[in-house]
This record gives C-alpha cells, sequence and structure tokens, in this order.
C-alpha cells in the first residue's frame, strides 16, 4: 500500500466496515513476550481451520478457501500478527465453534456436513454482527469476525483467489479510465 | 589527484544529490556522491517489484516483530512487509521527540527518490511573495522568474506528466501528455467547475511518472507499484534518471556506507576544504578533500552536518552565526478531507492502476476565493474515485458462496479527497542537537521541537468542511468529513532548518544556496526552503540543486570558490 493507497484507504472506511484493515493500518500494539499456547497450531487445527474457511469461501466455479490453503494463512497471521488478546480470542473461538457443533448436531464440527457447518457458521456469523453493533471500544473483538477477515484477507490475497475468483493483471501496460462494465464480471485483483 | 581528492561532494544521493550529481558531472567536475546506507541497483535489488500478494506471507501487513522493531515508522501507512528494507531502521538512528515528530527515512542509494509520491508541481510568486506579504518570517531572496527556467529544465529531463490548466497560482510546466481522469472522476471535475463556476478546479495530478517512452526509459506500465521500485524506469528516482546520466560521464565516484560526519572548515580561508566520512560497516574514519559541496542529505540531515562542523569557530555549528541554524522547521500537514458514493456508475469501470489522482489546486487566499478566510495561505487536495473491492462489508450478506460472489465483482464507486496544507515557518519550531543521546555509531541525535499552531488548525477545519461542500456539489451522496490527526513530519515533506534570504543575519543561504559563512558549502535539499507553499516540494528541490549546480561550477570556473 502506498500513500495513494493508504488515503484512498481512508475513503473506504467512511463506508463503514474496512474487512482486515486494522492489520494494515492500525496494526496492533506491541505483545507481551511470553509464548502462548494459543499459537502452537497442529496440523489438525490448519485442517479444521481450513473448513472454517472454506465455509465462509466455498468453492464454487472458482477455487474455494481450503485450495488457497487460508487455515495455513490464519495460523501464520494469528501468530506473527495478533497481540496476545486476540491470539487468545482466536483460540477459544476454535473451541467454541466446536462447542456450538457438539451441541446442535452432537458431533464434532469436522464430522458434520458442508449444509450443516453453513447453517452453523451462519448462525454465529449473526451474533458475531450483533456483538458488533453492542461492542464497546475496548471490548474484545468477536473471535468470528477475525475468523471472517482473516479468511477473505487469506482468500483474495492468494493466487487461485487473485486470478481465479478476480482478474489479475501484473503489468497492465495501460491505463483506461472509463470502460463499460457488465454485472458478473470480477473486479480487478489489485 | 590524490584518490581522496575531487572537484566536488555531493553528500547524499536522494532527489537532491542525484541532481547534483548529474549537473557537476556533466560540467565536467570529478565528483564523488557519499550515501550514508547501502546501494539499491536499479531494478536487480527491486526484489518484490514483480511478485504478486501471495508471494508475502502477511500479505503486505505488518508482523507485532515489525512494530516492535519500528517504533516511528509504524506510526502510519509506511511501515508494511513489501518495501520494509527501503526505510531506515528506526532503532539504529533514534532522535529525542521534546514533542512527537514522525520521521520516515530512507537511508540508501537513492534515499526516498524511490518511494516518493512523485507527484511534482512549481511554486509561484504567490508563494515566494507570502513571506512579505504577510510580513512572516523572512522574504524569498529569490522569485519565480529565477527559478523558472530550471523548472523547465528539470521537467524535460525527470519527464513530467500532466495537464495545462492556466492557473497563475500552480504555473503550467513543460508536461508529457496527462494520466487519465475515469468516469466518476471526469463528472466530479465538471460538476465543481460548474458549481463554483470556474473557480475552483480539479485536474489530473502531475506526477514523474512518463506517459510516453522518454529519454530512454520506458513510459508508465500501469501497475501501481512504484514504491517498491519500478523495473522499467518508469518513474523519476536517483536510480533510473539522474545517476546513470551522471555515471555516464565518467566522473562521478559513488561511495556507500559512508555517513558524513562533519564539513572540514579553513577559517583562514573561510572556505571548506572537504568533509568527514565515518563509514557505516567498518567504523574507521576518512577525509574527502573537494573544492565544492553540495550538502543533499535531506533537510534535517544536512542541518545535523552543519551543527557538527566549524564548532571551533561557532559553537553552533557552520552556518549559526544568524542564530536560524535548525529554525523553522516545515512540513505539509494533511489527512483530512472528505470521501462519499458516487451512484449511477454501475455499468463503468476501468483498466490498469493508475499511479496517480486528481489534484485541486489551491482556491484559498487567491483573488477569486469567494470565502472569508480565518486563516492565511492554503491547501490543495489529492484523491481518487475507484470502485470498491472486496475488503468492503456487505450488510446482507453472512458466509457462503452467495458472500464470495457478490465480494468477487466490484463495489460501489466511492471517491476520497485528502488535502495538503501550509505549515507556517515559525522560528520555535527548532531541531538542536543532542550530544547526551547516541545513535548506533555514537553520534549525536537531533531533538525535535515542532508542532502546529493555530493557523493549521483553523485551515483544517476548512480543508474538512470545503471538501464536504464540493463533494456534495457534484452530487456525491453519503458525504462525509474526516480529520485522522496529524502530527509534524507526516507529510514526509521536512523542510527549513537552513533557510535562504537576503541577509546573513537572518538567513544560513544565499539566493544561490550557498552558505553564507562557507560559500563553497551548497545546501539544495528541503533545508533551504523559506516558506512551504502547499505543494508537493520536491520538484522544487530539483529546481533549485540544478541552479546552484550551475552557479557552482561558473564560480569555480571564475576562480570565486
Amino acid at each position: 500500500m502506498n500513500r495513494r493507497d493508504a488515503l484512498s484507504r481512508v475513503a473506504l472506511i467512511l463506508g463503514g466496515t474496512v474487512v482486515g484493515a486494522n492489520v494494515f493500518l492500525e496494526g496492533c500494539k506491541p505483545a507481551d513476550k511470553k509464548a502462548t499456547s494459543a499459537t502452537d497450531f497442529t496440523p489438525d487445527d490448519v485442517a479444521y481451520l481450513d473448513e472454517i474457511a472454506e465455509t465462509i469461501i466455498p468453492a464454487t466455479d472458482t477455487p474455494g478457501a481450503k485450495a488457497a490453503k487460508v487455515g495455513a494463512f490464519m495460523t501464520v497471521m494469528v501468530k506473527d500478527c495478533y497481540e496476545e488478546k486476540q491470539q487468545k480470542t482466536f483460540r477459544e473461538g476454535m473451541d467454541k465453534i466446536n462447542d456450538a457443533s457438539e451441541k446442535k448436531y452432537d458431533k464434532a464440527f469436522m464430522a458434520i456436513t458442508p449444509q450443516q457447518r453453513h447453517e452453523l457458521l451462519v448462525a454465529i456469523d449473526n451474533e458475531q454482527k450483533d456483538y458488533g453493533k453492542k461492542k464497546k471500544k475496548d471490548d474484545p473483538e468477536h473471535y468470528f469476525r477475525l475468523m471472517k477477515e482473516l479468511t477473505l484477507l487469506g482468500y483474495f490475497t492468494s493466487e487461485p483467489g487473485c486470478t481465479q475468483a478476480l482478474r489479475y493483471v501484473e503489468t497492465p501496460g495501460k491505463y483506461e479510465g472509463c470502460i463499460p462494465y457488465k454485472k458478473g464480471d470480477k473486479a480487478w485483483a489489485l | 589527484m590524490a584518490d581522496n581528492v575531487f572537484d566536488a561532494i555531493v553528500v547524499g544521493s536522494g532527489i537532491s544529490g542525484g541532481w547534483a550529481a548529474k549537473e557537476l558531472t556533466e560540467k565536467g567536475l570529478k565528483v564523488i556522491m557519499l550515501e550514508r546506507g547501502e546501494n539499491i541497483e536499479h531494478v536487480k535489488d527491486y526484489v518484490n517489484a514483480t511478485k504478486g500478494p501471495w508471494e508475502f506471507p502477511h500479505r503486505g501487513g505488518r508482523t507485532q516483530k515489525m512494530i516492535e522493531d519500528y517504533p516511528v515508522l509504524k506510526r502510519d501507512y509506511p511501515l508494511n512487509e513489501i518495501n520494509l528494507n527501503y526505510w531506515v531502521k528506526d532503532k539504529e538512528c533514534p532522535y529525542v521527540e521534546e514533542k512527537r515528530f514522525d520521521w520516515y527515512r530512507g537511508y540508501h542509494v537513492g534515499g526516498r527518490s524511490l518511494m516518493w509520491g512523485r507527484q511534482s508541481y512549481r511554486l509561484s510568486d504567490l508563494d515566494f511573495t507570502a513571506n512579505a506579504r504577510d510580513g512572516i518570517a523572512i522574504d524569498w531572496p529569490i522569485r519565480y522568474r529565477d527559478i523558472e527556467p530550471w523548472y523547465t529544465y528539470v521537467e524535460k529531463f525527470a519527464g513530467i506528466s500532466g495537464n495545462k490548466d492556466g492557473l497563475p497560482q500552480l504555473p503550467d510546466g513543460h508536461f508529457l501528455p496527462p494520466m487519465e481522469m475515469n468516469c466518476v472522476e471526469k463528472d466530479v471535475a465538471a460538476r465543481i467547475k460548474e458549481h463554483f463556476k470556474g473557480s475552483i478546479l480539479m485536474t489530473i495530478g502531475r506526477t514523474a511518472n512518463i506517459t510516453v517512452a522518454h529519454n530512454g526509459r520506458t513510459q508508465c506500465q500501469y501497475r501501481n507499484k512504484c514504491w517498491l521500485g519500478c523495473p522499467f524506469g518508469a518513474y523519476f528516482s536517483t536510480q533510473s534518471t539522474t545517476l546513470p546520466a551522471a555515471m555516464k560521464t565518467g566522473k562521478l565516484t559513488l561511495r556507500p556506507f559512508s555517513i558524513v560526519t562533519k564539513v572540514l572548515y579553513d577559517k583562514n580561508t573561510k572556505k571548506a576544504t572537504g568533509v568527514e566520512v565515518l563509514d557505516a560497516e567498518t567504523n574507521q574514519t576518512y577525509e574527502y578533500k573537494a573544492k565544492v559541496i553540495f550538502l543533499c542529505a535531506s533537510s534535517l540531515n544536512s542541518t545535523w552536518v552543519l551543527f557538527n562542523s566549524a564548532t571551533d569557530v561557532w559553537e553552533g555549528g557552520l552556518g549559526s552565526s544568524s542564530g536560524e541554524l535548525g529554525h523553522n522547521v516545515m512540513d505539509h500537514h494533511f489527512r483530512c478531507g472528505a470521501g462519499g458514493i458516487a451512484e449511477g456508475y454501475d455499468d463503468k469501470y476501468y483498466f490498469g492502476r493508475r499511479p496517480n489522482g486528481i489534484y485541486i489546486p489551491r482556491f484559498q487566499n487567491v483573488p477569486e476565493d469567494k470565502k472569508k478566510r480565518d486563516f492565511i495561505r492554503g491547501f490543495g487536495y489529492q484523491g481518487s474515485a475507484s470502485r470498491d473491492g472486496w475488503h468492503r462489508n456487505v450488510a446482507e450478506l453472512n458466509i457462503g458462496s452467495d458472500l464470495k460472489n457478490a465480494i468477487s465483482e466490484p463495489g460501489p464507486w466511492t471517491m476520497g479527497i485528502t488535502a495538503f496544507g501550509e505549515i507556517l515557518p515559525y522560528h520555535e519550531n527548532r531541531i538542536t542537537l543532542d550530544k547526551s543521546k547516541k545513535d548506533k555509531w555514537g553520534l549525536p541525535v537531533l531533538s525535535f521541537n515542532c508542532e502546529i499552531k493555530d493557523n493549521e488548525l483553523k485551515m483544517r477545519k476548512a480543508m474538512i468542511d470545503d471538501a464536504r461542500e464540493m463533494l456534495e456539489a457534484a452530487g456525491m451522496k453519503n458525504v462525509k468529513g474526516f480529520d485522522n490527526s496529524y502530527f509534524m513530519a507526516m507529510g514526509i515533506h521536512e523542510m527549513g532548518t537552513a533557510r535562504m534570504g537576503k541577509d546573513p543575519k537572518t538567513s544560513v543561504l544565499n539566493s544561490n544556496n550557498q552558505v553564507w559563512d562557507a560559500k563553497n558549502v551548497f545546501v539544495t535539499d528541503g533545508a533551504f526552503m523559506v516558506s512551504a507553499a502547499c505543494q508537493n516540494p520536491s520538484l522544487t528541490y530539483m529546481a533549485m540543486t540544478a541552479r546552484a549546480a550551475d552557479f557552482a561550477v561558473k564560480e569555480l570556473k571564475k576562480g570565486n570558490l
């Protein structure tokens, strides 16, 4: 992001939610150095996060979040970029989703069908939205908001996301300020 | 000649240093350019310039480690994963903040010419006469007619694209073809022109990106990754433009890792004899000798060198006899304006990533201004319109294929504009040397005591109000003003601390950028600025550097230096 992008991002912020913007603009406050188990992710954790991400951004006629390796991306971001409080929120959120699945379907999240996962996460996303409306400035973020932000960021900046879900032109070679757009045309990746 | 003896020494390799090296070598001088940081070779060292976003583990964002390592850089957008090596390592180069001062530095060959915003505007006599008219600080010792041929000269070589708009307060230059405005910008420009009856103009930004092949460089490819270094050399930087020209003469020696610690001064001849260099890698000290010295180390660092020089004659350093060395620190204050949504353009889009936006030249406190202003001077706006991307919130959609499909398409058109305003030259805004604190090399550091005052604060209100009024007049919806707050130097346009003037009692430099107290020392970076105007300043440094180099060589030939 250069200065111009930083300035135009301001315009987006005006519109309300900028998903993932905190990573770019505000960053996070320096974390306490002590290691926490919250950032020790296992291969099972990555597989689990892949399925959460895939439920948020599923494969359609283009690859989904799992194919874009969003689960692994989330673990890198949580480990390197989150402050400790957010790491804890994220890790606890992973358990909460599984608990909610057990409660609703008597099965772990990994064992329920894609349709059940969708229903479960829609409900949690609604809860997240309600929480966001009431949230005070210093309240922790909702874990599912963090997961959703990371999924969208990870997916739309991934190679399949950029080149298949969006249109990626590395070297446009020219600028045309006004061309026709028809509904269904994909957005430019950058 | 001994191998440490040159005709001229150029301290710094950024926008000003690169021009000094080019001009002095092309005029036949044997020159050494001393750069405190590492070398960055054109194209070869632009290691991230062609990578996709997915090739960065944090997709360009910032890690906790980066935040801890860069206590200054983290304060605004410059801290990022993609061009991190172009920014100074804050902890190696600390400074003291009596008041908050956000100093974003680039210590490497090319300096901030690699990462600059490239907006290139001329100053006018509205600016050069401003101090005299307002009775503030001191008068500029030059007028537009003095610099005008040099603007043309540097524009022709650097390659500035832009539109001729015929405004007295923003003189037209020697331009390459302008970039295009997009659909929304064109319509907003037309509505502003109509609503304000021609008293406010919105035009395309004038930028140092070449829009046609120019002097052997390839035209802009519309990648908008300029600040990673351009593999096509399509924007002006030391690497793409001035350094190759200087190297071609066979008369330039470039020495990276060379921290100039002082100008060596001979009190008998009242001239400098050379500079002392601390090798940043080996900590060895060297001396280089020359007849002419150009300080182009960036505004505040050139003054730092002067603070450390000739202290046996003047306690405050070379150039301090006026009492003005280190004073009158300026920047441009910004980060406020307005934004809104443009409706009715859902069937329109654009192709390519234009590394440029729109510009609204200053319209306050000019004859056409209808408003009664409670501040002096003024501001211009920069901004752009674009369609939102996947970042946007789609309120009615939660998760799943509907969300994915919706945000894979472009969103609504939005437009935002941000003002860049003039900061007055306050004597009490000053830097000093703090010998109690040392950098990585054991050198004393700068201490900052600078702030914006009443005139700037009043101006900021107008910067928001006028932006809202314009966007509303242009038919934008949901227009909202914003002020993201400003601290000195966030504009990355540090100016002043060694101002030029007509009188050695009130200025550090004369009208030819010569230090009054050592006529073979020239300061041609932003330190010479007497007032800040509101235009992006780099083009003025280029022109003044070329002008001073021309003068220096003529004086040298006459035997006056």
